[in-house]
Order: C-alpha cells, then structure tokens, then sequence
C-alpha cells in the first residue's frame, strides 16, 4: 500500500484521496483471494514499492521484474531487468509468467570521474536530462557505467536508476558489483546457503562485454557538477542552483521554446532570474526517487542544529515503515521535528495528488521526488525537483540554495 | 475501425511536446476501481475554466467544433510520458480517440495502446505539422485516413508508412486477447520455467 494510503500520523484505511477507502478494501480482498502477500496499512514491511522490494532483498539482481508503476526501473539500480508496464500487461504478466517485448535500443551513459562532496545521485540524473531532453533515452534500456557510478552506493544507484523514465528511457540499470553483493547480503527475501552462493557466482557474470555494441553513448564528467534544481516544468528544464533562468533563446526548437514559455508563466518566473532569488513556502522530503534511510541521513546532516525558515511547510516521509524505523532507531525523526519537519508515515503521500492532500495553489515546494508537472503536487503548485541535501539546505534558506549557501 | 483496418476522421492538433499522462487525465479524475466514466476526466486541466465547475475552456482545441468530434490527435514529441496509469488511454479511446500522430511517444504509453484498440502512429516532426496546418485551415475537408492493414495514413494527395509490430497489428485487426495468444505457448512457458529453476535455484521463491 502505498500510493493511497495517508501519511499522517494515526492513519487508518480512511484515506483523504476519493474513493481511497473503497480501492484499499478492493486490494486486500482481491489479495486475500489469489494468496498474495500484501504488505497492508499496518505491516511493518509497508512502504513505497520501489523502496520495499530492494531493501526486502524481493528485487534481486539478474531478475525480470515489472509493476503496473513507471518508476519500477528504480531496480535496474540492483542490475535487475526491470520496467513499468499498464495494467492489461500487469494482468498479462501474471496469468501467463511473461510478457512480450521488443528488444530495446541500447544505450550506455558514462559518469566519468569523482562527484564533489554535497553532489548525489539525484544531481546526476538531473544534469543528464536537463542536457540531453526528457526524450534523450528515447525508449532505450540505458546501462549507467563509469567511476562516478562504481563510487556510488547502491541507494544512489536505485536514485538514478529511478529517473531513467524521466529520461524517456524504458529502463535503466547498473551492473551488480561487491556493493550490489553486500547490499543484498542477510535481507529478509534474500537466498541463503547454497542458493546464496550459486546467486553471487551468477551475479558476478552479469556484466557488459568489452566489445558489446551499443546503438547510442553518452560521456558526461562529473567531476566539476554542481547542485541541480529544476526550475519549470518539464525534466528538461534544470539549472544549477547558484545559475539563472533560461532565456528563450536558450531553447533548441520552437516547440522547446513553447513549452519553456508556458513553464515560466506556469512558475511565476522571468528568464534571467537568479534561482537562488527565488523564495520557498514548502519543502517535501520523501518518494521512492529520494526517501532511504541515506537520503534521510544526508538531509538531517544538514539540519541538525538549524531550523526551517519562518513560514515554510516542511514535511518528511520516509520511504518505507522500515526505513522510518531505522531512521527512529538513530534519532533521526528529531533532528526533523527539531528543524521544523513534519515526520509521518511512509507512502507516496505529496509525491502526486490524487484529490486527497495536497499543496495549496501558487505554492513553491522544493521536492526530493522525481516529477515537476503542472499540478503533480497539488493544482497550481509549483514544484521545483532537487537531492533531499538541496531540499534541506533551501528549507532552511527559505529560497532556493544549496549546502554551499549556508555556510 | 472497418474489418480491413480503414477508418477516416477529423484529427485535431495538439502539438504541444512532452504531454504526460497527468495532462491527459489527471490523478483525482481516476476516481473508480473501473476502466469507464473516465471520458470526463481527459484533458480536465486543460479542457476545463475551473476542474470542479466543469466549465469549457473555449481555447482548448477539443472544445471547438469540429474537433469535439476528432477520432485523430495529432500530438509532439514523447506523447503520453510519465506515469504508467492505462487510464490515460481509457480515457481517450472513451472520448473518441482511436488513433494518435506524433513524433514519439512514452514507452509504456504507447504499449499501453496497443492492448486498449488505440492506435499509436509514430511519424516525423515535420509531416506532423503539414498535417496540423492543413487540418488548421479545412478541418473537415481535410480529413485523415488512417490504414492498419498496409500500415500507412493517407492524407491529401501524400501517404506515409508507419511502423507496427506483426503480433500488435494481428491483435488490432482481430480484436484478439493477448493473453489467449500467448497461453497458446503454454507449453512453451512451463518448459522454460522448469529449466529456470533448475538454473537459478536462487531466483525462485
Ligand atoms: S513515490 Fe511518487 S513517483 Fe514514487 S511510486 Fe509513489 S507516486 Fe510514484
């Protein structure tokens, strides 16, 4: 259960999206029927599918896992093949055990070089969309590769791995390496035994040929990459955060042109306005991009000892039951309360609106997740997308800045 | 849809880039546990003044006749990205949408389609626009042919081929269930599954 259920405090199947309550019971009743497990309102394993099946060791890698969900690439971070589909595929898939597919495109992205302290994951696949399009992957299975991509613990993987379709792409996915291994090691559904050891020397295989041919490569140094922030409303329109808002001029054809003209009005915004100007009235914490145990780590590291500006709504929502629990266990949930944060319940909660909660018209929510689109978080919000380190340092700020600004 | 794939209709252009499937129907339209009643909802942003009064927007091309009765949209780039929701193609094929023109479409979106009876027709940036601006000055003169069965549209005096899977074109033809298509490799599934297992103990549960 995760993108219907409430996230307050308390929450029972009561939710605030219409016809909530009707959709839970249906579930349930339907997963009662065909025995399959659910991980209902009240199990401590509930959370954000994309951040359950990893962290449960369900996602494995070498598996061929879909969702009736877009964002189920988030896996191919384990090196699993893993995609959204609809819901007639989803009934495809499991009345028959397959679905058919037509070989993607491929294509390799390499993240050359080391990221700079205070630049993630999240930064990585917001610079790559903002250079190369929301199409840029154009329905491709992309293999994310390069140093950048071998420092990076599996978390981030999962983050960037999350926003392939963001990208256009059909998946994206890692090869597994020691980290994957470890990452993976003693989770609840994760082999043991002999079967352990017969999954890693599989594992071990799961990696690209030196002279594997790809249909398209994109190289990018990271060396010297700065916070991201997007700044309209569609994933192609990102800057850094200490940079400006595009002219249109900047834009590479007339539709690009249209669509930034329709964003700035959209966000109450004028080309050449600095962005780090532009003030905040919310701040959200959460998502299956954005919301693990070390993206809450990362945060809290910024606002410990501080505290949110006046008059900004700043809400933290752990990505999992587990996740918060672990999160609980290191006092983490005071260093938000203490900063000004709400800290609920894990679900999808502000990541979308659905008629239930959302923000208010004309708000600007800085956001860890992963979809800036007109009415995403509420109508008439204004989201900018950011690493949950930016959300942090902004809601702080009270405009948009990163942890650099602080100091 | 004839028997041989033909059919005609008025296409409206809406050529904005990047239309995701929020646009096309927003989360809180998608209020039933149902694949009906969801025509409503298409486009409601966009199609209405205020979302709760209903109230058209008469700039909306879907709100001008003749395009009110459109069987074709002419679409940009990366058509119906985002979120998976098949309700988006529910609620077009709902309102009378039975085919969709543009330069690309999302991934999931496009196969989303396929298994509803909607056609996704993928064709260059530029004999898009001719179409649009044809379509812009003679809406119903300039009325669109779309062909399954030779895989082409007819428009004017110009034909363009598209590309479409054999098994996906088979379905639309034929109304046919890709479920019952598949089960007839049943046999085919159980013996790959059998030799899985034993390949990759650690794969099943
Ligand atoms: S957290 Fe947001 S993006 Fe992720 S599954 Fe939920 S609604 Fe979708």
């Amino acid at each position: 259960m995760d993108h219907i259920v409430d996230t307050m405090p308390g929450r029972t199947d009561q939710t605030r999206v219409p016809n909530g309550q009707e959709f839970i019971r249906a579930t349930r009743k339907s997963a009662r029927a065909a025995g399959i497990t659910l991980f209902d309102i009240n199990d401590p394993r509930q959370g954000i599918v994309h951040v359950v099946s990893p962290e449960l060791g369900i996602a494995l890698p070498g598996l061929t896992l879909v969702c009736p969900d877009s964002h189920t690439g988030t896996i191919g971070g384990l090196g699993a093949l893993a995609w959204g589909i609809g819901s007639t595929e989803a009934e495809h898939a499991l009345a028959t055990q397959t679905l058919i597919v037509r070989r993607p495109r491929q294509t390799r992205v390499r993240f050359d070089g080391s990221l700079r302290l205070g630049v993630t994951a999240k930064d990585l696949i917001l610079h790559l969309i903002g250079r190369y399009g929301a199409d840029g992957g154009a329905g491709s299975a992309i293999e994310f590769a390069g140093e950048a991509i071998r420092q990076l613990p599996v978390e981030g993987r999962l983050t960037l791995c999350n926003m392939a379709v963001e990208f256009g792409a059909w998946t994206g996915i890692v090869a597994p390496d020691d980290s994957t291994i470890e990452y993976v090691r003693g989770r609840p559904y994760a082999p043991e035994g002999t079967a352990w050891d017969s999954a890693i020397t599989a594992w071990g295989a799961l990696k690209t040929d030196e002279t594997a041919h790809f249909d398209a490569e994109i190289a990018v140094e990271v060396g010297g990459l700065a916070p991201q922030v997007s700044w309209g409303t569609s994933l192609q329109h990102i800057a850094a955060t200490d940079g400006v808002v595009p002219s249109l001029d900047e834009a590479e054809d007339r539709h690009a042109k249209e669509a930034m003209e329709r964003a700035q009005q959209y966000m109450g915004l004028t080309p050449g306005q600095r962005l780090r100007d532009v003030p905040i009235n919310a701040a959200f914490i959460g998502s299956c991009t954005n919301a693990r145990l070390s993206d809450l780590r990362e945060a809290a590291g910024v606002l410990k000892g501080r505290k949110v500006s006046s008059g900004i709504r700043a809400l933290c929502v752990p990505g999992s039951s587990t996740v918060k629990r672990a999160a609980e266990a290191e006092g983490l949930d005071t260093v938000f309360r203490d900063a000004g944060f709400e800290w609920r319940e894990s679900g999808c909660s502000l990541c979308f609106y659905a008629g239930g909660e959302g923000f208010k018209p004309g708000d600007r929510v800085i956001s860890s997740t992963n979809r800036n689109f007109e009415g995403r978080q509420g109508p008439g919000t204004r989201t900018h997308l950011a690493s949950p380190v930016t959300v942090a340092a902004s809601a702080i700020l009270g405009h948009i800045g990163s942890v650099a600004d602080l100091r | 849809m004839t028997n041989d794939g033909v059919f005609r209709g008025i296409a409206a252009p809406l050529l904005r880039i990047n239309i995701d499937t929020d646009a096309i129907i927003p989360s809180r339209e998608m209020k039933h546990v149902s694949k009906s009643g969801l025509a409503q909802g298409l486009f409601a942003n966009w199609r209405y003044l205020n979302p709760g009064a209903r109230d058209p927007n008469p700039d909306f091309v879907l709100n001008q006749a003749p395009f009110d009765r459109a069987s074709i949209l002419l679409a940009g780039a990366n058509f119906g990205c985002g979120s998976s929701r098949e309700h988006a193609v529910w609620a077009l094929r709902e309102w009378g949408i039975r085919a969709i023109i543009a330069p690309s479409f999302g991934s999931i979106f496009a196969s989303n389609c396929l298994n509803n009876g909607l056609l996704p027709v993928r064709l260059d940036e530029d004999s898009v626009e001719v179409i649009a601006a044809s379509v812009m000055e003679d809406p119903l003169g300039n009325q669109v042919t779309v062909d399954l069965g030779s895989r082409s549209i007819h428009f004017a005096d110009r034909t363009w081929y598209f590309e479409i899977g054999e098994r996906e074109q088979q379905m639309l033809l034929r109304g046919l269930s890709p479920i019952a298509l598949t089960l007839e490799s049943a046999d085919l599934i159980d013996e790959f599954e059998a030799g899985d297992a034993k390949r990759r103990p650690w794969a099943i549960r």
